[in-house]
Order: C-alpha cells, then structure tokens, then sequence
C-alpha cells in the first residue's frame, strides 16, 4: 500500500517526538529555508567545533511543517549531530540520492545503510515529487548552514 | 441541478473518466486552482488549428482573414457572457497579467507625468495617495499593488478579515478617503470561499473619485456576472477556471479608460504608427495586445462560454451553491475539523478551506490522494489570509458544475481515513491535539 511505504512508522514516531528541535544557542550560522510552494519552513542553527575537521558540535532546527518536514529534521539531528564534518556531508550526499532515486538513475541498492540509519525509511517518500522538497527542506537547511559557518570561521 | 444533471454535465469532460493511484475513480475537487475542460472546448481548439490556423490581425490571405474572424468572434461572445462589448475586453496570458496591466497603467501614467507628458490625472500616484486592496487577495492581486506603492510612494491600505471569514467593512468610508486612488479587491476568495461586497465597495470609491478594480477570477466562472450591475471599472479573469484553455486572461474596462491608459507591453500589432525615433499606439483593446495572441485559445474559451451558456450559469451557480451547503453541513460538524472562511452559506462560494486538527495540510493532502480525492494544500497564494487565521497552510476543495453529492461524501471519508491513519480520530473539536 503506498501509503503505508511513505509513513512508515518509523518517520510517524520522529513527527511525533522529534530529535533536535528547539533553538540552539550558542551557535556559529542560522538558515532559513521555506518550501513555497506549501509554506514549510525551518530555522536551522549549527555549532561546529574548531577541528581540523569540524565536528557537529550542535544543530537545533525550529519550524513548522507537514510529518515528512519535521521528520526528516529529526532524522537529519540523528544522522549528523555529533559527527565530524568529513562524515557528515557524505551523509547528507547520500540523503540527497535516495530522495532523487526515483526520478534518477540512482540505484537505491548502491547506497550506504548505515550512513542513512533511519533516513532509508524516506524511500517510499521519492516516489511523490511534491513531497521530495518536504524531505530535503531541513537537510539543505543544514547544508547552507555549515558553509555559512564554516565562511564565518574563516574570515 | 439535481445530481443526475450533474452526473450529465460531468459526461462531457473525458479527464474525469480517468482513474488516479491504481485505478481509483479520480474524485476531483480543485477546480479553484483549475478546471477540467469539456470536449467542445478541446474540439474548438483543434478546429481552429487544423482549419483556420494563421496569425490574426496579420496577412492578407483567407486564413488570416478566418483567424481573425474567429478570435474577434471569440471576444464578442466572452464579452458578451458578462454584459460587456467587445471593445472593452482585452485578452492576456492570464488573470495575474491583467492585474499587472492595470497596475502598470498607473506605474507608467506616473513616470510619463514625471517627464512632463500629458496624461489622465486618475492614473497618476503620488507619495501621500492610497491603494486599497484587502487582507484575503490572491498574491496576483497584492503583489502588482504593493510593487506600485513601493515604485511611487503611495501607501497600501487593506480591508482585514473578521474572525467569520468576512471583510471587515466597519472602516470602509475611513479607509477609502479622498487620498484612494485606486481600490482593487477579490470578488470571490480563493481561499476563504468570501463572496464580498464589491458593488458597495464601488461606490464608495467612486464617491472619492478612485477607480475599482476586482478580481473575479473565482466568481465569473462559478456565478452570474454582469459589469454593469457591479459597478467596478475593470475586472480581471482566467479562462482556465471557467471550462477554458490555459494560457488565456481577460481584462474587462470601462472604454473610456482603457482608452486613457498606457500599454503595458509593447511590440508588434498593438501600434499605430513607428519610426525610429517613437511610435504611437493603437485604440484598445489591440493596445493591449502586443505580439501574436492566443487565437486558438480565444476561440476554445468561446466555446467554453457557449458551453456554460447550454446549462446556464444561474443553474450552475445554484449547483454547487447546494453543493457548498452539503459539504458545509458535513464539514461543520466532524471533529476535529476547522473551516477557514464562512461556515454558512451565505455570501460564499464553493471553495471550502479546512484544517485537520493534529495533522499537517500536506499530509491530508496524501492521504487524500491515495484515496484518488484530488484538494489542494499550501497557502494557496493568499500568505496573508493564512497568516491572519494563525494557519500556515490549509486543505481546500472547490467544486464546479461536475461534481455531485457523492464526490463530497468521498471526501468526508477520506479526511476520516486519514484522522485514523494519524491517530487523531474521533477527538473532540475541544480535546483535539495542536499538531504545530
């Protein structure tokens, strides 16, 4: 049933008690992304660490937005918080692939499972175009927000 | 209409035999955003490519001469269709330009008075004059407005919205003053379901000397409209929402303005004479009208209003005016179910906004159209309408003359589905969840 593949429970049980929310502070960038199309809308703050290799030192995201937005938020949290950024990115690259996998050439059997961990579960979500952005708000979000931070620490 | 007619009348458009998400019957209820179009207007279109196709207004052989029969036929029959002549409609890509053609009437008016040109007074804005519009316009008829404020220093003034999803008229004579040069307001919204009072609102206008603009995208399709009864100067449709083709608009003025404004786009068969250094533009509506226009599309919405003509469009509006009571009745009360708008139906139209407590617009949005019920979810281009109910998005269904009873009582069982799939059904308005 094509409903059930897109919400999985596991994407229900992060809308509902999602990872990661709230404002964090302190915090080295702040991004705003909306999907304009439905009005989702995330504020996204990270903290990096002054590693050669940054670390995740922090990501809080507020914001509002249907079950897919919000989860992926929580996922992304999950997925990245905590990790260097030589990690990170990687993950988010491999996000961006599952979520492009229907409309692509992307072979979903070629991507790395335990770099997504929970993120697989969006797979049913690429079969819906509307609904890719949905899915890919908080992560892009996060995306800009590293290279904000990262810009900032180096001027 | 009973709803065997209806039944009838949904025949004719051969997209709605179609079956969506594994072969469920598609149950459609976004005619607001656009309509289906009937087979007549599909054959008018391409009658008119596969016999008469030329550019109009140019040429000198008999298809050129039959195009342009045919698209100056097409503008009598629509001009005709809202008690208009001919001359006072101009054809556009779509409603959203001819709101932006007025507007730029006042923007150039403004800058040609700036350099010392003689040009109507009524279309010049100066820092200190008023725009007047309201708090549920579509963005098409908010952005050329507040883009014209902006570029001449007047001030933007809006209606807000009372708590029922009406204007809020208590301020009219204050807020439409001597300063107001131009009021310009939806006739039906598209996200409340608000017909408004725009014949009082006229002669408000009119008695401070500012001009009347309407939006009647959702209101000429769906309820009779004659210009001359509402009072306004010019309004502005789509043929797309009213059995049409895409890619046409139309803008109906009183002739002696159109004859008084400045041409928005310029270029080929809208002048009269050109040289090098200048030119000068030809009478209305072909002022308007720059480049070759959308023939095929003018002589499909012809047909389309031929087509409305056939049932009546006082049948059709009595149509889905019981339709709007039905799912009203069902909509007020299930739990867990906000309308945003007017919950009688009184003075509304059959566009009907919800939300569903404890879960996301998008969301039943899905669910909705896995049960082949098609509504559309988001702001529905009217941000600040949402903003003004505390929503960020909203579920909306809107009818037209094709659907029935039963296409509602789908959608009442599938928002109920999608309460259950969420684990939000059977709360209370009072004990429901806040999903935010």
């Amino acid at each position: 049933m094509d409903l059930e593949s897109m919400y999985q429970e596991v994407i229900l049980d992060h809308y509902r008690s999602p990872h990661g929310k709230g404002e964090l502070d302190p915090f080295d960038a702040e991004v705003f992304h909306v999907n304009p199309t439905c009005g989702d809308e995330v504020t996204l703050r990270v903290k990096l660490s002054d590693d050669a290799d940054p670390l995740v030192e922090g990501l809080g995201h507020v914001g509002q937005g249907c079950s897919i937005s919000q989860a992926s938020a929580s996922v992304l949290f999950d997925q990245v918080n905590g990790q260097p950024l030589s990690e990170a990115m990687p993950i988010v690259d491999e996000f961006s692939m599952l979520m492009y996998s229907a409309t692509s050439d992307v072979d979903i059997a070629t991507l790395d499972d335990e770099k997504l961990g929970d993120a697989i579960a969006f797979e049913g979500v690429a079969k819906y175009p509307a609904r890719i952005k949905c899915a890919l708000l908080s992560w892009m979000a996060f995306r800009e927000a590293v290279e904000t931070a990262q810009a900032s620490k180096t001027n | 209409m009973a709803e065997d007619l209806a039944l009838k009348f949904k025949e004719q458009f051969p997209l709605l035999e179609r079956t969506v998400r594994g072969g469920k019957p598609l149950i459609y209820l976004d005619s607001g955003a656009t309509s289906q179009k009937p087979t007549v207007v599909l054959d008018a279109e391409r009658a008119f490519y596969e016999q008469h196709n030329s550019a109009v207004h140019r040429g000198a052989h008999q298809l050129a001469e039959e195009a342009t029969d045919a698209y100056e036929s097409a503008r009598a029959t629509i001009a005709g269709f809202i008690g208009a002549t001919p001359g006072e409609l101009v054809f556009t890509k779509n409603a959203t330009e001819s709101l932006n053609l007025v507007a730029y009437a006042f923007l150039n008016s403004t800058l040609e008075t700036e350099r010392g040109l003689e040009v109507d007074p009524r279309f010049v804005l100066r820092p200190g004059d008023e725009i007047v519009v309201t708090e549920m316009e579509h963005h098409a008829n908010l952005i050329p407005w507040q883009e014209l404020a902006a570029k001449t220093g007047a001030t933007l003034r809006w209606f807000g919205l009372t708590d029922d999803g009406r204007l809020d008229m208590s301020n009219l004579n204050d807020l439409i003053n001597e300063k107001t040069k131009v009021v310009s307001v939806v006739h039906q919204s598209n996200i409340l379901g608000t017909i408004n009072p725009v014949t009082d609102i006229a002669k408000r206008a009119h008695e401070v000397g500012a001009l009347m603009v309407v939006d009647a995208c959702q209101s000429v399709p769906h309820i009779p409209v004659d210009v001359k009864a509402l009072g306004a100067d010019f309004i502005a449709w789509s043929g797309h929402k009213m059995y049409g083709p895409m890619g046409i608009g139309c803008l109906w003025g009183r002739t002696e303005l159109l004859k008084v404004m400045p041409p928005f786009i310029t270029g080929g068969s809208m002048i009269k004479k050109v040289t090098m250094e200048s030119s000068t533009y030809a009478d209305p509506p072909q002022r308007f009208e720059a480049g070759v226009p959308m023939a095929a599309q003018a002589v499909g919405l012809a047909q389309a209003v031929d087509f409305i003509n056939e049932l009546g469009i006082e049948n059709l509006a009595a149509h889905e005016h019981e339709l709007t009571g039905y799912a009203l009745d069902k909509l007020n009360v299930m739990p867990g179910i906000r309308i945003i708008g007017p919950t009688e139906n009184v003075d509304r139209g059959a566009a009907i906004s919800f939300e569903v407590d404890g879960v996301h617009a998008h969301d039943i949005g899905q669910v909705l159209d896995d049960a082949g019920v098609a509504v559309r979810v988001g702001h529905h281009c009217a941000a600040p309408a949402c903003q003004r109910y505390g929503v960020t998005a909203t579920v909306r269904a809107s009818f037209a003359g094709y659907n029935t009873k039963a296409d509602v009582d789908a959608l009442v069982a599938a928002i109920k589905r999608a309460q259950e799939f969420f684990g939000v059904a059977g709360d209370s308005v009072e004990g429901a969840t806040d999903g935010s």
